[in-house]
């Protein structure tokens, strides 16, 4: 019995790894592929690196990603600093009225459907056009803007999960021995929320970087970030450097995934190891 | 258990003055009145411990000393300053919190030197003060050690460290043995006193367990429902409570109820119908005749004997029910002729000697001063 049922376990498991990783590795093995059809698998010319070389070469391409990584870095760090406010707020003053009012419209951009959040940042930035003249038309800036409004909102919960679990007598700790309040929450709280604030960062960066219906709504002529450039080409027929291109994103996000990823092992696995240290006399 | 804070009672008695006046405070959340109308007085150099059970209100009280709670009404003296409205971080008070409160991503020695820090402290000084600290409380060595790579007994000690270095005036410790085991608990408790000593600190302690209330305190306030019922020293608590409330909540206690029969300035008797007798108690009453009282003895005052007692007072019979050997003493449980059951308490004087049984009928008598008798 024992071993028809791991057969079954390991059977499930390998359906479910080819359910998720087959595409992703069907579409990197076709960006090596010689050929122009990307359906058709040029064996004699393959595997080469040619799609890679005319994407590095292909300007457009490259100036929207460099955009797309600027609107993505500053969206994160504007929805880190805005969601961390609002963690706190929703975290460590329980008593102010309208809280859960308050906790509730945070949140609401996260189950709003985009095509809504767009739709009503685009008539927000075409209202606001005439009265702030510095956004300037639509743009980077208003993308920007467009981005950490949603983004905020999964910022706002990883945040406010690891604040939970920040014991308050830490903060009143620092607070009977003389620090005030801005300096408590620098020295204290912040330190010991910072891993949410780092994978807060890197969510909203992920966010941000793909996000394609609310960037369409609010993106001006001059702007166009990675995803509206690749669906456009890809509405024209998919090229192999689009496969090139996704290929290196993978690679981009499997890179972060495990260095994150072992960071986070190594770091219990040094906090078990000196809390068994603790204990052991000869140390 | 008692010598630790016989000898501070008897320090505390010099000082001079009250050091911390708390003058009808009142702490309300919403509709639910946590502190109620209570004054105090504490003087310096005294460990005054708040004694009570879960929600009766002593932590609250200990959080507006420590300026995390504004109390409601009413106001608190330090040293003669009104401090009810200075917040936490401006008040010559410290605080060691339950759960010791360490800074995890800071070392000991940052734990320690983080309250001098706030006061913009020299580094030099904070250094030698820092240093002081830890060898008073015996972590030389340990200063470049996270609080997770400490034992719980060293946790404990770095929190006081840290609570003791700024020098307050003051130290709040909210049940500071409660998270050490029993051996490292006794073993501490007396650590605490010497340290205290030392310093010449005064202590405001809290904790709910009585033991280490007996053990640590020259004063103890025993408190209810958001009300102090009881200030005085242990054995003031023990052995003269003021209340049923205080006789049950501290040690263990046989409770009756019973009327008045003889009211005389000299003594009075009591008729406990659950005695089926009377009890003889040689200090006067004052209370109204027929008021019913309640009568409190202690089961290690009562004396458990196989043949008749001499004296006519204060003797009962009854057959011995439970018996619980436990070392040092044993705990008997004897049900009388009413059906009540009478806890006594022994000491075990002798290795060898013919124990009670189950079921053995036995008499039981207690001395004129034993019994405790409470109006409320």
């Amino acid at each position: 019995m024992p071993g028809r049922r791991s057969l079954f376990v390991l059977m499930a498991l390998g359906f479910g790894f080819a359910f998720l990783y087959l595409p992703i590795l069907a579409m990197i093995i076709y960006s090596f592929n010689a050929s122009r059809l990307v359906t058709v698998w040029d064996a004699a010319n393959s595997p080469t690196l040619a799609w890679y070389v005319e994407l590095f070469q292909n300007a457009q391409i490259m100036e929207s990603a460099r955009l797309s990584f600027r609107i993505a870095s500053l969206n994160a760090t504007g929805a880190v600093i805005l969601g961390t406010l609002a963690a706190f707020a929703l975290e460590r003053y329980r008593r102010f009225r309208g809280r859960a009012l308050f906790g509730l419209l945070t949140t609401a951009p996260m189950v709003l459907p985009e095509v809504i959040t767009g739709l009503s940042l685009l008539l927000l930035f075409v209202a606001l056009q005439d009265v702030v003249p510095w956004l300037g038309g639509r743009g980077a800036t208003t993308i920007t803007i467009a981005h950490i409004t949603f983004s905020m909102a999964y910022v706002i919960v990883v945040i406010q999960a690891r604040l939970a679990t920040v014991d308050r007598s830490l903060e009143e700790a620092a607070m009977d021995l003389g620090a005030r309040p801005w300096k408590v929450f620098f020295v204290i709280t912040l330190p010991l929320i910072m891993p949410a604030i780092a994978s807060g960062w890197v969510l909203a960066f992920i966010l941000s970087w793909d996000d394609l219906v609310i960037t369409s709504f609010v993106s001006g002529p001059s702007s166009t970030t990675l995803p509206q450039l690749v669906f456009s080409k890809v509405r024209l027929g998919v090229s192999p450097d689009i496969n090139a291109l996704a290929t290196i994103l993978v690679l981009i996000v499997t890179v972060c995934v495990v260095v994150a990823g072992t960071y986070m092992v190594r770091l219990e696995r040094r906090r078990a190891r000196d809390a068994q240290a603790a204990f052991d006399p000869a140390s | 258990m008692n010598t630790v804070s016989a000898q501070r009672a008897a320090s505390t008695t010099t000082a001079g003055g009250p050091y911390v006046r708390i003058d009808r405070l009142t702490k309300r959340f919403g509709d639910f009145v946590a502190v109620r109308q209570v004054s105090l007085e504490i003087s310096r150099g005294e460990i005054f411990c708040l004694l009570g059970g879960s929600g009766c209100g002593k932590t609250t009280l200990l959080r507006m000393l420590a300026g995390f709670e504004t109390p409601t009404e009413g106001a608190i003296f330090i040293d003669g300053v009104d401090v009810t409205q200075v917040p936490p971080y401006e008040r010559p008070v410290n605080m060691m919190f339950q759960s010791y409160a360490l800074f995890p991503h800071m070392t000991v020695a940052q734990n320690v030197a983080f309250g001098l820090q706030q006061d913009g402290t020299a580094r030099a000084e904070i250094e030698s003060r820092v240093r002081e600290m830890l060898m008073l409380v015996k972590l030389e060595g340990y200063d470049k050690r996270k609080p997770h790579q400490l034992s719980g007994g060293q946790r404990q000690r770095v929190a006081l460290a840290r609570a003791l270095v700024k020098r307050p005036k003051l130290l709040l410790l909210d049940e500071p043995l409660g998270a050490l085991d029993k051996k490292l608990r006794e073993h501490t408790q007396f650590e605490l006193v010497n340290l205290q000593e030392k310093l010449g600190v005064t202590f405001v302690i809290v904790t709910h367990d009585q033991e280490e209330a007996m053990t640590l305190a020259s004063r103890i306030g025993v408190m209810r429902s958001g009300e102090i019922l009881q200030v005085g020293s242990p054995t003031d608590i023990y052995e003269y409570p003021n209340s049923r409330f205080v006789a049950d909540f501290i040690g263990s206690v046989n409770l009756t109820e019973g009327t008045l029969v003889e009211d005389e300035p000299d003594h009075v008797r009591i008729d406990c119908p659950q005695f089926g007798g009377t009890v003889y108690v040689d200090h006067g009453v004052s209370s109204p005749p027929d008021a019913t009282l309640s009568v409190a003895i202690r089961p290690e005052k009562i004396q458990l004997t196989r043949e008749r007692p001499e004296q006519a007072d204060n003797v009962l019979s009854g057959v011995v029910t439970g018996i619980a050997y436990l070392g040092d003493a044993t705990r008997y449980l004897v049900r009388l002729p009413t059906g009540f059951m009478l806890r006594v308490t022994a000491p075990n004087m002798f290795r060898r000697e013919e124990r009670l049984a189950h079921d053995e009928t036995v008499w039981l008598h207690w001395h004129a001063s034993a019994a405790v008798v409470v109006t409320r």
